[in-house]
Order: C-alpha cells, then sequence, then structure tokens
C-alpha cells in the first residue's frame, strides 16, 4: 500500500521541480539563519542564489559529524528553541552526544515518512505493531512510535529489554507488524523457542528491521524464523531518525528515498567527487524540509549505491542498496553506535590505565558482543586478582554509562595486542552478516 | 622482618609461565617460592627469588609487567593445626589476610607460609608478640 500516493508516485520531472523548488528554500534559510552554513558557503564562494538547477547541490560544501560536534548543543538549530517542541541525539565519537531537533511540523513530516515506511511494509490501520525500538533519545522508538499513530495502526510501546515479556505481549496481543533492529529479531525467535512459543504461530506477517547493518542471508533467517517478510528500514538521527529511506514489500529490492524530502548523492569518500548511478561509494544526503535541523549534503559514512530504475510498486522515488560498510570507523553493536575512539576516551579518564586497547566485536548466536582488550602496564597492576577484576568491572561500567552499549573488558599483557608498522588494529569484528 | 615478593600479569595462554622462569633462569635467578592465582582471564605469578631486583629487571625486558610487594614470611610446626593458630591470632588481632601460599622448602621439619596483608607492619607486630616465627627476607632468599 502506498501511503502518499500523490508524492510517493510524482513523475520524475515533477519530483525534482518539487525537489529544486525545496533546496533553494532551504539553502536560502540556512545562510540566513545558521551562522555555521553561511561562514561554509562564504569560504567556499557560493550564494544561496547561485542554487539554480539540482546539479549545483554540488557545489556546496558537506557538513560532518564533527561539525556537529563542534556546534553541540544547539549551534546548528536554524529555529528560535522556542519552536522546537522536541529534542533527539545519538552517540557521537567523544562522549558527547549529537543533537537534533524538531519543530512541531519537523515532527509531523517524520511521522508521515514513518507512516509512509510502514504502509510500505503492508500496514493499515487494522495492524497492531509491536514496536521493539528503544524509546528515549534514541530516535527509533518514537519514530516509528508516531508513523503507527498517523497510519493510525495500533502501536504497543514496547521499547528494549525483558525479551520474554515481549513474547508474552505480542502473542497475546496479536501483534502483525513487528519493528526492531535485525538481530534482536532473530534473539526474539530464539527465546520464543525456548518458552516453547512456536514463533510461528504468532500472527506476524512483516517486519521492518534496522538501526544496523544486516544481509540476505539474515533476512532469510528472520523470515524463516518469525515466518513474516522482513524489510530493511534505514535512517539516522542527524537527517531525521528513521523513515529516511524503506524497502517496499512488493519488490524487497533496495529501500525507496523518501525523495519530495531528502536529496541523496552517492560520492567517493576519499576525493568528495560525486559518483554515478549505480556506484557504490559514500550516501550523502541533504534535508529539504526540515525547520528545526536543516542539514546540507549530510556526509552519512554509510557505504551503498543508487538505483534509479522503476519499481514494480509504483513509487518512482530513487532506491539505495543496502548499506555494505562504513567509510569510518563507526561500529553498530546492538544497535548501538561506537567509535572506537569513545572507547579510548572512556580508558583515557581512568588514571591508571593506559589507552592500549582493542576492539572485539563478534556474533554470538544472534546478538552481537563487544570485548575490549585492554593492556595492564605498571599503573594499573596489582598482586591482587580482587583488584584487576575490580578494574575490569570498572571499565566496563564506564563504557555502559558514557557509550550504553555492555562490553566485557580483559586484561591482557603489555605488547600483545598486534601492531603494525606502529600502529595498533583497534578494531576486530569477527561478525559474518 | 619484610620480605620482597614480585608479582607478574599473565595472560592465560599456554606457555607463558614456562617463559617467566625461562628468563629467570637465563638470568640466573632462583626461585624460592612461587604461586600462580588465576581467573578464566588472566593470572598473577608470585615469586620469592634472590635477587629481587634482578629478577625484575630481567623480566621488564622481556616486556612482562611485573610489580613488586612486601609479603611476611612465618615459620610453622609442620604438623595438625600450625597454620589455625597462626589464623586465630590475625583474626583476634583484626588484622586482613589479602592471600597467602606456601614455600617450598627443601629441608627441615618445619613449614614456610608466605601471607600478603593490607598492613604488613602491624601484622609483623602481632605475629611477634604472639611468638610466632617470623623469617627475615635475607634468610629466606638464600633458603
Ligand atoms: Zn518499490
Amino acid at each position: 500500500m502506498i501511503y502518499n500516493m500523490e508524492f510517493e508516485t510524482l513523475p520524475r520531472e515533477a519530483l525534482e521541480a518539487i525537489q529544486l523548488r525545496r533546496l533553494k528554500n532551504t539553502v536560502e534559510r540556512v545562510y540566513a539563519t545558521v551562522p555555521f552554513y553561511r561562514k561554509k558557503f562564504d569560504e567556499a564562494g557560493v550564494k544561496p542564489s547561485d542554487i539554480k538547477s539540482l546539479d549545483d547541490l554540488k557545489r556546496l560544501p558537506f557538513t560532518t559529524k564533527q561539525d556537529l560536534r563542534d556546534n553541540y548543543p544547539f549551534g546548528l538549530f536554524a529555529v528560535p528553541m522556542e519552536n522546537v517542541v522536541r529534542i533527539h541525539a545519538s552517540s557521537g565519537t567523544t562522549g558527547k552526544p549529537t543533537v537534533v531537533g524538531y519543530t512541531a511540523r519537523d515532527i509531523d513530516t517524520w511521522s508521515e515518512l514513518m507512516a509512509r515506511a510502514l504502509a510500505a511494509a503492508g500496514a493499515t490501520r487494522g495492524d497492531i505493531i509491536h514496536n521493539a525500538y528503544g524509546y528515549g533519545l534514541f530516535t527509533g522508538g518514537l519514530g516509528v512510535h508516531y508513523g503507527a499513530e498517523k497510519l493510525g495502526a495500533s502501536v504497543i510501546p514496547i521499547s528494549g529489554g525483558n525479551t520474554k515479556r515481549q513474547i508474552m505481549i505480542m502473542r497475546d496481543f496479536g501483534a502483525t507488524i513487528l519493528t526492531c533492529t535485525p538481530s534482536y529479531a532473530l534473539y526474539l525467535a530464539e527465546v520464543a523457542q525456548e518458552m516453547g512459543v512456536e514463533p510461528k504461530t504468532l500472527k506476524l506477517k512483516a517486519g521492518l528491521f534496522g538501526a544496523e547493518p544486516w544481509s540476505e542471508k539474515m533476512r532469510d533467517e528472520i523470515e524463516e524464523a518469525l515466518n513474516l517478510v522482513a524489510l530493511d528500514i534505514y535512517g539516522l538521527s542527524e537527517i531525521i531518525g528513521p523513515g529516511v529511506s524503506v524497502e517496499c514489500i512488493e519488490a524487497k529490492k533496495g529501500l525507496h528515498i523518501f525523495e519530495d524530502h531528502f536529496i541523496p548523492e552517492i560520492i567517493d569518500p576519499d576525493t568528495g567527487e560525486p559518483l554515478p548511478y549505480g556506484e557504490t561509494g559514500e550516501l550523502v544526503i541533504t534535508t529539504i524540509t526540515k525547520e528545526a535541523f536543516p542539514v546540507i549534503r549530510y556526509r552519512t559514512r554509510d557505504i551503498t549505491s543508487l538505483n534509479p530504475e522503476p519499481c514494480v510498486c509504483g513509487r518512482t522515488h530513487i532506491r539505495m542498496n543496502r548499506v555494505t560498510g562504513r567509510s569510518d570507523d563507526m561500529l553498530i553493536i546492538r544497535g548501538v553506535n561506537v567509535f572506537p575512539s569513545q572507547i579510548e576516551s572512556v580508558l583515557m579518564e581512568i588514571e591508571e590505565v593506559e589507552p592500549h586497547y582493542q576492539l572485539i566485536v563478534e556474533r554470538e548466536g544472534t546478538l552481537d558482543t563487544l570485548t575490549v582488550l585492554v593492556e595492564v602496564g605498571e599503573q594499573a597492576f596489582s598482586d591482587e586478582v580482587k583488584k584487576l577484576q575490580n578494574l575490569e568491572r570498572k571499565i566496563e561500567k564506564n563504557i555502559k554509562e558514557y557509550l550504553g552499549v555492555s562490553a566485557k573488558v580483559k586484561l591482557v599483557e603489555p605488547k600483545t595486542i598486534a601492531r603494525s608498522e606502529g600502529k595498533a588494529k583497534r578494531v576486530i569484528d569477527k561478525r559474518k552478516l | 622482618m619484610r620480605v620482597e615478593q614480585i608479582s607478574i600479569f599473565l595472560e592465560n595462554k599456554a606457555g607463558r609461565l614456562a617463559e617467566v622462569t625461562k628468563v629467570l633462569a637465563e638470568a640466573g635467578i632462583n626461585i624460592r617460592a612461587l604461586s600462580l592465582a588465576d581467573t578464566s582471564d588472566f593470572g598473577i605469578l608470585r615469586l620469592i627469588v634472590n635477587d629481587t631486583e634482578k629478577a625484575k629487571q630481567a623480566l621488564k625486558e622481556n616486556g612482562f609487567t611485573v610489580g613488586k610487594t612486601t609479603v611476611v614470611a612465618v615459620e610453622v610446626e609442620d604438623k595438625p593445626g600450625g597454620l589455625n593458630k597462626i589464623l586465630e591470632i590475625l583474626k583476634k588481632a583484626g588484622i586482613n589476610v589479602e592471600y597467602m601460599y606456601a614455600f617450598v622448602q627443601q629441608s627441615g621439619n618445619n613449614a614456610v607460609l608466605i601471607f600478603r596483608f593490607d598492613n604488613t607492619d602491624e601484622a609483623i607486630k602481632v605475629l611477634v608478640e604472639n611468638g610466632v616465627k617470623v623469617i627475615e627476607g635475607k634468610t629466606l632468599y638464600s633458603m
């Protein structure tokens, strides 16, 4: 089902006309209201009036996560705080989160986009949506929630955790749509089986899974385990949250980017040069309807490609392929963004520990595990087992507090972390998606 | 009456203990007492040797994390109740034992126990007052 028949099936020409008009408005507005953009545009020698065609977009400078960090917390907001009705945040690279704001109209836009996404998965007013994305600063929970209400479906705001209870509620309430991370979907299936609840007896018919990279193989596993159609949904808080793009149930092949609100580009992550359709590179997104937090050419660091071919579902919006990796060192662990530098700053704050560390990410069964190896120098060493174990617990606690992700800390001997050309290998990702 | 002990951080990997003894043997160090405390992840090797400084240096040069701590060596009669008597004395004086292990002695009828206290001086005082035989470090290194 198509939620917004008019805008999701616009002929290319009409869609591009809308995009250009909205882009011009956004560029003019950020230039006038956000000193950061004015300065960047001036430095690049480009004025809002220079944007005469969609092709001129590439003349504008990129915006990076670092820029968001430099303007923490509200420096990039384009409206006065009295117009901001919601604030969300995602983890940043130094412990400080990346902060985004929404006006009432932004919340409306986001709700519509999530309603479109749910409809693309076949959801209607009659559906019961079990929303196991986390509620809170993270955009996942509330994003799906508002979309489900907009659609008129019944939403169960179950959030994360307490898996056994989730299964009981899913069964008793007769949930038909599941929204969560793909690894949590597999975990739900596993726990259901342990509890003697045959997942196939649940009423689930489709699921929207996102917030972490997954694969066709995982899709097969989830579909098999939960007896539903598993679809990919993409988004990031810097752009709006979930609902930037979604797979349609008809094709299940690539995610339609809601192009009446976002303009996607693919660039070479090293040179910044735009790449033609079909080529793999870094996804860059410009928002063209956001009020509180518009972003110009935001570098998502996600690696993918764009597919302009028409889709069987009737939507005219371009499709992006599955995200296959990152152009930086960010890890996504159980839906939480983790940068090695964040772990480093946690270690730096513990006096006796030197920041010689390595992250090992593995997938045990269906859940990702993070092990942090920390070298023990003389400062941290003690001849008492208890003291070293307390040190491990302390690091684990700080990582959990600062990053929101559980990690197992393992002390290792000095110089055991492999160094190549003097530079330590910080991350070993053993997950096979 | 304090005894110097070196401790070494070891990952639970096969062969690590042997590497420590190899380094010490090559440096001409004699091991007087040895104890390994381990968890599922790591172990702490505690040693009393004939030349603490030299041993520490040799191990550090070979990349080990080495610490030095002070312990107390106590001689007890090698018969039932010997250890218990000492533990009772310490308990009564409110002295906390962090850990302890037995000293490997080649000859003699008495056993030597190594204690690690959080307050070494206080512990020595209490032991001596109660007539327990505390062994000098010098004596122990050359035992
Ligand atoms: Zn489609």
